[in-house]
């Protein structure tokens, strides 16, 4: 990728703090902090409730991004880290988040997470990252029942989508909504995303437009979930939680797949790891007997 | 008698013209987004070389993930038929055929008489693949060619926890970052893709004598990440990459006889 081609995949950071929150007025300032190998997002907490939160790339530079999440969160607010009573680390880059007073799996966070995020019915979580797709069972108390996961290969994941949009040049933030359409192509014949893309290409120059490759491979990509989801078992209320939550192409086609209506919320989802950590802080802050995860 | 056979690949068509036994020509063409074409190509190539014309042909047979777009064969086989044929014709002692091609990778255990008793293919994912090595090399910036020459020149084995490609360039990237050396990146991906290639070879069990066949059995470098990953000598027949043409012109002299 040169300097001068638009870079499709480079989907936009962000941060956010309710302007209507005083945080001075807060009991318990909490900090949750999920370091993923392609996006690292930080959550604050006021007695738990969302006050502000940040997502960044987490790049080549993981040591730091932890704190560039902080940073990036804090952004506006007047809070200082100094104000936080207590932060929480999660992600696969855990080890990352030097400053945090705890490390706790992502597997517990993003149950945790769920169920903020989706109420207390939800027993199975799909967590689809930048790297891998996790599927989480959970009892009725949040407890994690079981997991599998796929981290071995970029089909269905974060990274094969920014591959895809770059090859077709449509901005990563489109792929979804472009990617609907009335009369739904085939899926593309191999789920590899190294694959897939030659086949995409050789599509492309048959004459298809853009939108029914990008269908085709969503396609593809929703057949290779469902295959894990069966795999470990799916129990109502089922969920989605990750960056790719946010992909209607993929969602709408998981739904289709599986007969299920997945819960909906009006939180971003890829934020699910960091309110979890975000919340195991305040337990662990506030002294509280009860819901603890799994920490290392 | 003249013979030809013409293995349309994921990524070359190649072909070998055979007359009595002996390779008289061969051609290489891009498959390119036209596999017929590239098929006519491939085969005009290697006509040119010997003046021959195509009716001069007793029998063509097609190999290959795009055999079905050869129109002027006569028949086709499988990639692995091809592989095991033509290396038995190079080298009477194989017991195994080990075929990296650009997508998929096969496997083939044969007998005294180079027939096919057990396979193993992968063909769903790139990792083992020549699509796998051609990634890495973007990433280190180097030929593939040049990443072969590199790997010999590293002195120290450095982790490589990916298997996917895509996920494994990503870990190039942090490797370069991180100042490893490019001979050390350059040697852990082909072992990568060695490990790949003999997780397969398990599946049909390694035996004397191992036969690399394919465009990668050229690169000196993923050769000895072979042979350090199998604890066993591989033999390399001449013209690797054409051994599955030569296995489908060598098919094409028996089917010309028995017709």
């Amino acid at each position: 990728m040169t300097e001068q081609k638009k870079e499709f995949w480079r989907w936009k950071e962000y941060n956010w703090h309710d302007p209507g929150m005083d945080w001075k007025k807060a009991g318990v300032i909490t900090c949750g902090i999920d370091v993923g190998s392609v996006s690292s997002q930080c959550v604050i907490m006021c007695d738990g409730k969302l006050y502000a939160f940040a997502s960044i790339r987490t790049g080549s530079d993981s040591p730091n991004s932890a704190l560039r999440a902080l940073g990036r969160a804090l952004e506006g607010t007047g809070m200082t880290p100094d104000n936080i009573h207590f932060t929480v680390g999660t992600g696969y880059g855990r080890v990352n988040v030097p400053f945090a007073d705890k490390a706790i799996t992502e597997i517990s966070c993003h149950a945790r997470g769920a169920g903020f995020m989706y109420g207390p019915s939800v027993r199975t979580i799909l967590d689809m990252g930048g790297q891998d797709c996790k599927v989480i069972n959970i009892d009725k108390n949040g407890k994690v029942l079981s997991f599998i996961m796929n981290d071995k290969c970029a089909a269905g994941t974060g990274r094969g989508l920014e591959v895809f949009a770059d090859l077709l040049g449509i901005p990563i933030e489109e792929l979804g909504e472009r990617s609907l359409m009335e009369d739904e192509p085939e899926p593309v014949s191999s789920t590899c995303v190294v694959f897939a893309k030659s086949e995409a290409t050789r599509l492309l120059r048959s004459g298809w437009p853009k939108e029914r490759v990008l269908a085709a491979y969503c396609s593809a990509m929703a057949q290779r979930v469902i295959s894990l989801l069966k795999r470990s078992g799916i129990y109502k209320d089922f969920a989605i939680t990750g960056g790719i939550a946010k992909n209607i192409g993929i969602v709408s086609r998981l739904e289709k797949g599986l007969g299920l209506t997945a819960l909906k919320t009006t939180h971003d989802t890829q934020l699910a790891g960091a309110i979890g950590a975000a919340l195991f802080a305040l337990s662990l802050a506030s002294g509280a007997a009860g819901e603890q995860g799994q920490s290392n | 008698m003249i013979t030809a056979g013409v293995d349309a690949g994921n990524k070359y068509t190649r072909t070998v013209v055979l007359k009595d036994g002996r390779v008289l020509a061969t051609g290489k063409v891009l498959s390119g987004f036209d596999q017929k074409k590239a098929a006519e190509e491939s085969l005009g190539q290697a006509l040119k070389e010997t003046g021959l014309k195509k009716a001069d042909l007793s029998y063509i047979v097609a190999t290959g993930a795009g055999k079905a777009e050869v129109a002027f064969a006569n028949s086709d086989i499988t990639d692995v038929s091809a592989a095991a044929r033509g290396a038995k014709f190079s080298c009477s002692t194989a017991r195994v055929v080990v075929d990296v091609g650009a997508e998929e990778v096969r496997v083939a255990k044969v007998d005294q008489n180079g027939r096919v008793v057990d396979f193993a293919v992968n063909d769903q994912c790139a990792a083992g693949t020549g699509s796998f090595v051609e990634a890495m090399s973007r990433a280190l910036e180097v030929s593939v060619e040049q990443m072969g020459a590199l790997a010999l020149q590293s002195t120290r084995t450095v982790p490589m926890n990916a298997q996917c490609a895509v996920f494994a360039e990503s870990e190039v990237i942090s490797l370069i970052h991180a100042n490893t050396a490019r001979e050390d990146i350059a040697r852990a991906v082909l072992d990568a893709m060695a490990g790949r290639v003999i997780s397969l070879v398990r599946r049909v069990g390694a035996e004397k004598d191992v036969v690399l066949t394919g465009g990668m059995a050229n690169n000196p470098g993923f050769v000895k990440s072979m042979e350090n990953g199998l604890a066993m000598k591989v033999v390399l027949p001449a013209g690797p990459d054409f051994i599955g043409a030569l296995g489908a012109a060598a098919t094409a002299a028996e089917k010309a006889v028995g017709d």
